[in-house]
């Protein structure tokens, strides 16, 4: 099994998200493909739901889009499936997907919904399967975590814990029981590009740092290279989904060389951090 | 009685929030807990209720149609005379009250039918709060006066074009504006549903209708009645007609859900019937969704039933067998707005009249010495000129 920790081993994470099924599921193995070539560390792969609360307008749309094609979980299984077993084949999907079949972590993006009615069990043999690494479920606070850790774990996937700009004194709680890596969530308000990230990243980390070794990447709001390496600098990596998002909304099924290219400037931008 | 695991009632019900809000809710529980029981508060809300919105709410026998049926006495608990026209108000008014104590000066709601939406522009209005609520733009076009009138109150309406455009889009509209600001501002949710402690809020502050409506009918029968009625979306009326009459095990508890074009269709919002065990909106509890545990598109004639899940309290009532739930159709509960109208001269709610079909059911099979009471939760001054256009006629406003 490929491991959270493996993306932090070397220098600061670059992990991009991108939206399971948006422009076709043959698109998303795709893309996902050469942004592991571009550099990508680890990648998240969002299995859409009807109704992310969780999302702005960019990630909400995409899941709509992805849905709209008839895309199951089923179907992202058998995707990812398909990356760990082959490599891309550059004569007919361009040159910008990697060749090789993909090493690096995987780790989901979804609801709980999904996944419960999936059911947990399945869901999570499927995971190990397949060699997801982990899950980051946004509406599932600490609180509620039990509803999934035991099944995850008893497979060998790790329960990605969220911390946000008001979690305060729950940083201690959440950052001792914290496993693969802490997403720190840069702002209030929902996912979406932010011009500037107010949020005092530094503190926040510091305070996380008190209570575990594990690794922390922020994410939520980071679209330029700049802020990137600014969250890097602070943490040990940024995390960027909807300027990813809306690169695949513009470019559709002809997103590769933008990707490639986005991902390998942002990838430079955070090993400089 | 049923609160076991923190914030359950059974397996549902629970905290299934973004970690942003997570401090928000607590708050609001930490408040709710210190000042529920608080006789500063509690005479304040009181009085409210006496001299704004009009309680207690009436118990009225429904002669005429008791005698068309042929059964069981029917009686009428009147939300649909209180202030605003509905039974929210008793939520709202709860709630802003806390609000204000906890020093927010800002609310946000989401709203089905518009009256939810109605009832808390109205309080912040009185209570010289900023308000803005969330409507789907598909309701906004059903409920256009409503949309208005909060407007008149000072209100800002949002109107939702994410997802399907209903209730369902409302919420998760109103809980993304709430992840963005909560220091200033409360989430004003309008049913007994979301993450705890909103359900047993909303519940407690529901109940009011049931505390009175059972000691109403002990005056007028001198006994408990067979049955207490009402209709299911989120499900706050029923709660609140339900709660007091928990205890009392001879008292059925039937909510009415909304079975739109008929639950053999895909187009109804019948959750119990049609719906599964899932996680949405900050809850355990039952949804209409597809076997990927993607939330299915629900449709009813009632904006404010059109919602794809139900509050955790009742799917445990409902597992437990302590209550009933049964689908209304569209058709049924048009013929209960309309024969209501013609027989008592009050004009229900869209919502409440599904609750009014099912009585006409259950009644004539029913001793005449029993009694039902219905929760006549709101006025369908709203609803009239959608039953016009229901009915083919042309009304030119």
């Amino acid at each position: 099994m490929s491991k959270i920790q493996d993306a932090f081993s070397n220098g600061k994470a670059f992990i991009p998200f991108i939206t399971a099924g948006d422009q076709g599921i043959a698109t998303t193995e795709r893309y996902i493909r050469t942004m592991v070539k571009a550099g990508a560390d680890m990648i998240e792969i969002g299995i859409p739901f009807s109704d992310p609360t969780a999302e702005g307008p960019v990630i909400q749309e995409a899941s709509n889009r992805a849905l709209d094609t008839g895309v199951t979980i089923d179907d992202i299984f058998d995707m990812v499936q398909r990356l760990r077993t082959r490599g891309g084949h550059a004569s007919n999907e361009g040159a910008f997907v990697s060749e090789e079949p993909v090493t690096i972590p995987l780790v989901f993006m979804t609801y709980l919904n999904p996944i419960f009615v999936y059911g947990r069990d399945k869901f999570f043999a499927r995971c190990e399967e397949v060699n997801i690494s982990g899950v980051i479920v946004p509406d599932m606070p600490f609180e509620e975590k039990g509803e999934l850790q035991s099944y995850a774990n008893k497979h060998g996937v790790e329960v990605v814990s969220l911390i946000a700009p008001t979690s305060e004194h729950r940083i201690e709680m959440i950052a001792k029981e914290a496993e693969g890596f802490i997403y720190c969530v840069s702002s209030l308000g929902v996912t979406g590009v932010r011009s500037e990230i107010k949020t005092d990243i530094k503190s926040i980390v510091e305070t996380i740092r008190k209570y575990t070794d594990i690794p922390v990447a922020v994410g939520f709001g980071i679209s330029t290279p700049d802020q990137a390496r600014a969250m890097a600098n602070l943490s040990d990596g940024a995390i960027v989904g909807s300027a990813i998002v809306k690169l695949v909304a513009e470019h559709g099924e002809q997103a590769d060389k933008a990707l490639f290219e986005y991902v390998k400037t942002m990838k430079a931008a955070v090993a400089e951090a | 009685m049923s609160e076991q695991r923190h914030g359950y009632f059974g397996e549902f019900g629970g905290q299934f929030m973004p970690e942003t809000l997570m401090n928000a809710v607590i708050e609001l529980e930490e408040a709710y807990n210190r000042y529920k029981d608080d006789p500063e508060f509690i005479r304040e809300l009181e009085d409210l209720h006496h001299t704004y919105t009009g309680r207690p709410s009436l118990l009225y026998f429904a002669e005429r149609m008791t005698n068309d049926l042929g059964g069981a006495k029917i009686y009428l608990k009147r939300e649909d005379l209180n202030h605003t026209g509905s039974h929210k108000l008793n939520n709202v008014l709860g709630q802003m009250l806390l609000a204000k104590r906890m020093g927010k000066t800002r609310v946000i709601a989401e709203t089905g039918a518009g009256q939810h939406g109605v009832a808390t522009a109205t309080v912040a209005a009185l209570m010289g709060m900023d308000c803005e609520v969330f409507m789907g733009a598909e309701d906004c076009e059903r409920q256009a006066l409503n949309v208005y009138r909060m407007q008149l109150l000072g209100a800002t309406v949002h109107a939702v074009t994410s997802g399907t455009s209903t209730l369902k889009d409302a919420v998760s509209e109103a809980m993304r504006e709430w992840t963005n600001r909560m220091d200033d501002t409360h989430y004003v949710l309008g049913s007994v549903m979301g993450a705890h402690p909103f359900p047993m809020i909303v519940r407690d502050f529901q109940s009011i209708i049931s505390r009175e409506a059972r000691e109403q009918i002990l005056v007028a029968e001198g006994k408990l009645p067979a049955a207490v009625l009402a209709c299911v979306g989120g499900g706050s009326n029923a709660m609140g007609m339900f709660y007091h009459f928990i205890p009392d095990e001879e008292v059925q508890l039937i909510g009415c859900e909304a079975a739109g074009r008929g639950i053999d269709t895909e187009e109804h919002a019948a959750t119990i019937a049609k719906g599964s065990v899932g996680i949405f909106h900050g809850m355990k509890s039952y949804f209409c969704q597809n076997e990927d545990g993607q939330i299915a598109p629900v449709y009813s004639i009632s904006a404010g039933l059109d919602y794809p899940g139900i509050g955790p309290e009742h799917a445990y009532l409902h597992d437990s067998g302590r209550a009933q739930y049964v689908p209304i159709t569209d058709d049924e509960a048009v013929d209960a707005f309309e024969y209501l109208s013609r027989l008592e001269g009050i004009i229900p709610a869209i919502e409440s009249a599904h609750a009014i079909a099912h009585a006409r059911k259950i009644a004539p099979t029913m001793s005449k010495d029993d009694s039902i009471i219905i929760c006549l939760s709101g006025r369908g001054d709203k609803d009239v000129a959608a039953m016009a256009k229901y009915r083919g006629v042309d009304i030119h406003e």
